[in-house]
């Protein structure tokens, strides 16, 4: 979709957080020298278009108590697709990429708790009959998910 | 009824709406005042489990159609150092420190790296290799060819996490 010069700075500035007030578009409007009407009509485009997918509180589930962790898989080419069927079955499986390396699955299991990483993991691992390589977040070095638009 | 945290997570996973009080709808839906969600809100956000309210753009319609994770080997006793300047390059949007998986994955550094094309990744790779220098050992990239499965959070009822 043809995003504008104002678009495109009004996706740069709302990944970077809105404040918690009521009217919280009012003082970015003020910023980027528009109206909130335009702003909204803007972003209710971009969301249609699909430009933006969400709009709202980015939570860390981490600190909710829920448990994360990457991990990878070495899936044969010829099984790749039956294998990934495998894998996305389970609904701890949040998010899966296929990537270009040996290591061509890396799929991210959520779930409430560390045991049912584990148990999810070593349930893949058994299903496909493929090592599932964990490699949980030690530490998160977290600027901010930002994406020059 | 009390309102838990969770309710409002539950409530707010799907998103806000794009309006110009975007709380006021939240909040009655919840049972709460405007200014209650939003005191919530902010405590949630104080302590970490709301990290910020923003929008969440698709990078392949934004035609960032290029999306590597870069992986290094460097010194451990120097990990947090170093993971701090990558994360702090402003076209690295995920950092991470992640434990090596010996003798298939000898990479403990991951800075996720995204571009309109290939080369463009190559340059911001190229930029990290410069800053990292001889303390990276080794370094990788991974090119996401294809989404296989993509949801967003969901929390299920507190008692009920194993019955879906």
């Amino acid at each position: 979709m043809k995003l504008d010069p104002t678009d495109r700075a009004l996706i740069n500035r709302l990944q970077e957080g809105l404040p918690l007030v009521p009217a919280p578009f009012d003082s970015i409007a003020a910023e980027l020298g528009t109206s909130v009407d335009d702003l909204l009509a803007r972003l209710e485009r971009m969301k249609a278009g699909g430009a933006i997918t969400r709009f709202g509180p980015f939570f860390d589930a981490a600190a909710m108590g829920g448990a994360f962790c990457l991990c990878a898989m070495a899936a044969p080419e010829a099984e790749f697709e039956e294998i990934a069927e495998r894998v996305n079955a389970f609904p701890q499986v949040a998010h899966n990429y296929q990537r270009a390396h040996r290591l061509n699955m890396w799929f991210v299991l959520a779930t409430e708790t560390p045991e049912e990483i584990t148990a999810a993991a070593d349930g893949i691992a058994r299903e496909t009959g493929i090592e599932v390589l964990r490699f949980p977040k030690r530490r998160e070095f977290f600027i901010g998910f930002r994406v020059a638009a | 009824m009390t309102v838990t945290d969770r309710d409002i997570v539950r409530a707010l996973q799907g998103g806000l709406p794009l309006a110009a009080r975007p709380y006021a709808a939240a909040a009655a839906s919840l049972g709460l005042s405007e200014a209650a969600l939003l005191q919530r809100l902010q405590a949630m956000q104080d302590s970490g489990v709301i990290r910020r309210i923003a929008i969440a753009p698709n990078h392949y319609r934004l035609g960032m159609t290029a999306n590597g994770m870069t992986v290094w080997d460097v010194e451990d006793a120097r990990v947090a150092e170093l993971g701090a300047k990558v994360g702090a390059l402003p076209f690295v949007t995920h950092a991470y420190e992640r434990p090596r998986a010996p003798p298939d994955w000898t990479y403990n550094l991951f800075a996720m790296v995204h571009g309109t094309t290939r080369d463009e990744v190559e340059a911001k790779r190229a930029r990290i290799a410069t800053l990292l220098g001889a303390a990276s050992r080794a370094n990788d990239i991974l090119y996401s060819t294809r989404i296989l499965k993509k949801t967003g959070l969901r929390l299920r009822r507190k008692g009920a996490a194993c019955s879906d």
